[in-house]
C-alpha cells in the first residue's frame, strides 16, 4: 500500500515502519530514509526553519513520484511523509520508507523517491539565522542526483 | 480569467500571494504570461527577468511552451528546496 502525507505534526518513524512491515508476509526488506534538520547550513548557525509548500500540487507531485517508483521496481509498500511549518535542528523533515521482497529494489526505490522529491516536489525552506531570515537556494547537486536516474533502469 | 499563485521568495519579492487575470490574446503560454508580468516593471521586471523560475499549470510542472487557457490555475515559484 502507498501512502503520502504532508503535515505540520511530527511523525513516529518506528510506528510507520511497524505498520509497513505488517502489511505482508512477502516483505523481505524495509529501507527508510529520514531527512533531518541541521543546525549549520552554508557555514551559518540556523535556529529554526520554516517549510512552505504548494497545497494540492505537492500531493500530486508526490503521488506521481511514487507511481513512477512502482513502475520501475517491484515494490510492496511506500510511505512518504513530509513536514511543513516550523522546524528545529534535529527534527525529522521527511521520511521515505519502502518495502519489497528483496533489498535491492527497496534500496534503489527509496533513493530514487528522495532524489526526485528534492527536485520536483514544491517545498521551500526558509532559515532563521543570527543575521535574519533567508530562503534556501536550490543545490545543483540535487539536480544531478535526479538526472542520474534518467540513464538508469 | 486565470488565477496566478506566487510562492516563497517570489511571493515576498512581489508582495503578492495570488491574483486573477483576464486573459488577452497576447497570452497563450507560460512564456507570454511571464513577458506580460515582466512588463509591469519594478520588482516584476526583476523577478521575471532571470532564468531560474519554475512554473506550473493546474498543479503540474510546466515549461515556457505550456499552453494557458481560461480557467487555469497558474503558479510561479523559485526552484524547490524540500527534503
Amino acid at each position: 500500500m502507498n501512502c503520502i502525507s504532508v503535515q505540520t505534526e511530527p511523525f513516529d518513524i518506528t510506528a510507520v515502519q511497524d505498520e509497513l512491515r505488517a502489511e505482508s508476509p512477502a516483505i523481505g526488506a524495509l529501507v527508510s530514509f529520514v531527512g533531518l534538520m541541521r543546525d549549520i547550513n552554508e557555514g551559518d548557525a540556523v535556529s529554526t526553519m520554516t517549510l512552505e509548500h504548494y497545497p494540492g500540487m505537492t500531493e500530486k507531485a508526490l503521488e506521481t513520484i511514487v507511481a513512477e517508483a512502482n513502475e520501475r521496481w517491484d515494490l510492496i509498500g511506500i510511505r512518504v511523509i513530509h513536514r511543513v511549518g516550523e522546524l528545529k535542528p534535529q527534527d525529522p523533515i521527511v521520511l521515505v520508507a519502502v518495502t519489497s521482497a528483496h533489498r535491492g529494489e527497496a534500496f534503489q526505490a527509496c533513493e530514487f523517491i528522495i532524489d526526485y522529491l528534492k527536485s520536483r516536489a514544491p517545498f521551500w525552506k526558509k532559515e532563521n539565522t543570527p543575521e535574519g531570515e533567508r530562503w534556501v537556494d536550490a543545490r545543483h547537486t540535487d539536480k544531478e542526483a535526479e538526472d542520474r536516474w534518467s540513464s538508469h533502469a | 480569467m486565470i488565477e496566478i499563485l506566487y510562492f516563497a521568495r517570489l511571493r515576498e519579492q512581489l508582495e503578492t500571494e495570488s491574483e486573477e487575470l483576464e486573459l488577452t490574446s497576447e497570452v497563450s503560454d507560460i512564456a507570454s504570461l511571464a513577458n506580460l508580468l515582466r512588463s509591469r516593471g519594478g520588482v516584476w521586471e526583476e523577478a521575471f527577468g532571470g532564468p531560474t523560475m519554475m512554473s506550473a499549470v493546474n498543479q503540474e510542472v510546466a515549461n515556457p511552451t505550456t499552453a494557458i487557457k481560461d480557467g487555469d490555475e497558474v503558479a510561479f515559484f523559485p526552484p524547490v528546496t524540500g527534503g
